[in-house]
């Protein structure tokens, strides 16, 4: 079959997202609702029970006025790789049902939500926060439901979920070059809504496997960064920022250690387990 | 002969009535645990106060720990049967039940904290069994079921049920062959005491949690089993102290409570050697290659100080352990006592940490810790439990033989 | 519905752990077995010996 031969190369999807460019709109995270049938609740304001598979952090570099600096930090799943880069991210291996598991032709993380039975053990594991429990039932304002994404399932209460890096628009775009007879789609054939609603274009989502991609060049940016790298839960989310602060706060250091040995430190870690 | 009465022979126990009043009183915070149960069933978890930075919270906790305590049944069982201690046969039948009571409350917090109860068989049907839960899931029903068993041939004696023929030779037969399934209790046990531990352990994303280990098991893993087998006995030996208070005799005798703390004290010391060395290792090695130091994880919070874990380990570890590893110790009533209850104390705060401080450390800089307190519905289904143990006890104690040094201590009754 | 639909491969692990898991529920259930059926005889014999106008 023509599919089995369709994209036979493995891709490793990640994102580079540009902390420098990046203004804290939240346009992102909108788009996130909006493509993924994500519920909310009529008061928003305990983010800890919210359902919001992206979400965008302010940080600051605790300095007094006038020398107050900000940074956003949007933050999504991470994809992680797990510490050997074997696809056993800190989530996948404890989820007691394979309700979420790692796809080693894509690199992306999927959650199985009619398998899910809930017992959030992943939630416990994973480091960023970033899945989400339906503490509800979901739930839309009686015209919203008219213009739910018919591409994403809605989820019940009582399971997990989380970015999936719009994985059914990959799946569209797959279709696509099937039926159009093309073994590859092209980088910007499969972008998640996220990057494409970013007004300052902060957000690069593409191949990190693949040179031809520009997410494969700014990942090897000297300014670029993972969040808790010495978890060595090896994320495929990337950051840029010229800022010295901005990337101490994306991890910890104890007080004597310097940023650079540290991450050179980790990196050289991870390329001899690669 | 067909008058035989319900409440086994030879032995004292109170009226109908005043039994009735008791259970009536029990039952009532029982009924309030079960309509907090069904709410949480029919509404949600949204009953409770747990979120996405507290997925596992009091529930969680409560299993862990009322296993661990339950671990008296298999550890027991083992000295027991296996190791053919018969002194502690004056005991077995209750650590039995108290681990029955145990296992099943921690099978319905279980069938509780799961987001879509209904789907809970799909942890048996979709095992993943790289996953400590799933290894937890299969082990604790089984084992479970290595409970009934023991528990069915004591149900058995009671002395109505033993004038059915065949019903007095099953429990004969049962008896007879306990060391197989005490044998099997004790390897599903060692598994699934483990495996609990491994489930904060493995957490490589949770530096407060996480231990490296040898092979696929974290060092909790063995530190689990190995508390659970030192404090588990002393949660037998403390309910057998209430019990005997409520009722006003002795159940058991003080040499078999004296042979059974002695065990459990070498096993405390030795486990809190081992946890000692444990905890200097990760403050020294394992937190820092992660970019914590120790106080990171006891500072700049309400309730998490240093505190907790001099608590943990020297008010509820050494001290506990070096009385009952001492002859005099244990042969003073009240040291004896205070010593299994800050053992308990302190596997239940050792349960605590490895769940809920494990959730409340923040990762990023940025990040406040997370501080969590239960909502009525999680209390009130924590304490479900609790009334149904009395229950059971209570029953059991009322028509079954389940201490069987009870008539030669009450030589009045 | 079933395990092997999506995303399940046999592999060691899976044989080592059902391996285990069977050998213990094997026990039970033999062991189980024997007290049921032993129980049933024993009764039967008893019930032959009570019944016997020579006993």
């Amino acid at each position: 079959m023509k599919e089995d031969t369709l994209n036979k190369r493995p891709k490793r999807f990640g994102m580079v997202i540009d902390l420098d460019r990046c203004t804290g709109c939240g346009a992102c995270m909108v788009a996130c609702y909006a493509e993924n049938n994500i519920p909310f609740k009529a008061d928003e304001s305990n983010k800890l029970d919210s359902i919001n598979w992206m979400r965008v952090f302010k940080i600051t570099n605790g300095k007094p006025y006038p020398h107050t600096e900000v940074c956003y930090i949007p933050m999504m799943c991470m994809q992680c790789e797990g510490r050997e880069g074997d696809g056993h991210a800190p989530c996948v291996s404890v989820c007691p049902a394979v309700a979420t598991d790692y796809d080693h032709e894509t690199g992306v993380i999927s959650q199985i939500y009619t398998r899910c039975f809930g017992c959030r053990y992943c939630m416990a594991a994973c480091p960023y926060h970033a899945r989400k429990f339906n503490w509800w039932d979901p739930a839309w304002p009686a015209d919203m439901e008219n213009y739910l994404s018919p591409n994403v399932s809605p989820r019940m209460r009582g399971v997990v979920e989380k970015c999936s890096f719009c994985y059914h628009r990959y799946q569209l775009a797959r279709d696509r070059a099937y039926y159009e007879g093309r073994d590859e789609i092209a980088e910007k054939e499969y972008q998640p809504a996220c990057v494409e609603a970013c007004p300052t274009r902060a957000i690069t989502f593409g191949d990190l496997n693949n040179p031809g991609h520009a997410v494969h060049r700014l990942k090897n940016s000297p300014n670029a960064f993972r969040l808790l790298e010495k978890l060595h839960t090896t994320p495929k989310v990337y950051y840029l920022t010229r800022r010295t602060w901005v990337r101490r706060a994306g991890d910890n250091y104890l007080a004597d250690e310097h940023l650079n040995t540290a991450r050179k430190r980790i990196i050289r870690q991870q390329g001899a387990v690669k | 002969m067909s008058k035989t009465s319900w409440i086994p022979e030879g032995v004292k126990r109170c009226s109908g009535r005043r039994f009735a009043l008791g259970m009536a009183a029990v039952t009532a915070v029982l009924a309030w645990g079960v309509y907090a149960m069904f709410l949480v069933w029919y509404k949600g978890l949204n009953q409770t106060n747990m979120n996405d930075a507290y997925g596992f919270a009091l529930w969680i906790w409560a299993d862990l720990a009322v296993i661990a305590l339950g671990g008296g049944a298999f550890f027991t069982g083992f000295l027991t049967y296996i190791l053919g201690q018969e002194k502690l046969k004056g005991i077995i039948n209750y650590a039995v039940i108290i681990g029955f009571i145990c296992y099943s409350s921690a099978l319905l917090i279980l069938a509780i904290d799961i987001g879509q109860p209904l789907r809970g068989w799909f942890i048996f049907w979709h095992a993943n069994v790289h996953s400590m839960l799933t290894e937890v899931a299969f082990c604790l029903s089984c084992y479970f079921a290595v409970l009934t068993i023991e528990f069915i041939p004591l149900i058995l004696e009671n002395p109505r049920l033993d004038r059915v023929p065949f019903l007095h030779h099953l429990s004969h037969n049962m008896h007879g062959i306990m060391a197989v399934f005490a044998a099997t209790g004790v390897f599903l046990s060692f598994f699934h005491q483990g495996s609990l531990g491994g489930v904060t352990g493995v957490l490589f994303g949770r530096p407060f949690g996480y231990r490296e280990g040898i092979f696929i098991w974290p060092w909790t893993f063995f530190l689990f089993t190995w508390s659970a087998a030192a404090c588990g006995p002393c949660f037998t030996l403390l309910i057998t102290w209430i019990t005997e208070k409520i009722t006003r005799k002795t159940l058991v005798k003080p040499d078999v409570k004296q042979l059974l703390a002695k065990i459990s004290g070498w096993m405390l010391i030795t486990y809190i050697i081992a946890k000692i060395a444990d905890t200097i290792y990760w403050a020294l090695v394992t937190a820092p290659s992660m970019g914590f130091t120790l106080m990171d994880f006891y500072s700049n919070n309400p309730v998490y100080g240093i505190w907790i874990l001099i608590a943990e380990i020297v008010v509820c570890g050494v001290v506990p352990g070096l009385i009952l590893i001492t002859r005099t110790g244990r042969e003073n009533a009240f040291l004896l006592m205070l010593s299994a209850f800050l053992a308990v104390m302190g596997c239940c705060i050792n349960r605590w940490v490895m769940v809920l401080q494990v959730m409340a450390v923040p990762l990023f800089s940025f990040n406040e810790w997370y501080m969590y307190t239960p909502s009525w519905q999680e209390v009130a289904t924590t304490i479900l439990p609790v009334a149904y143990g009395v229950i059971v006890i209570s029953l059991a104690y009322r028509y079954l033989p389940v201490f069987p040094q009870e008539r030669e201590l009450n030589p009045a009754d | 519905m079933f395990p092997f639909v999506f995303e399940w491969a046999w592999d060691m692990s899976h044989m080592v752990f059902m391996g285990g898991l069977w050998y213990a529920l094997t026990i039970i259930g033999l062991g189980l077995t024997y007290c049921l059926i032993k129980a049933a005889v024993d009764t039967a014999r008893e019930g032959k010996r009570t019944n016997d106008p020579h006993h």
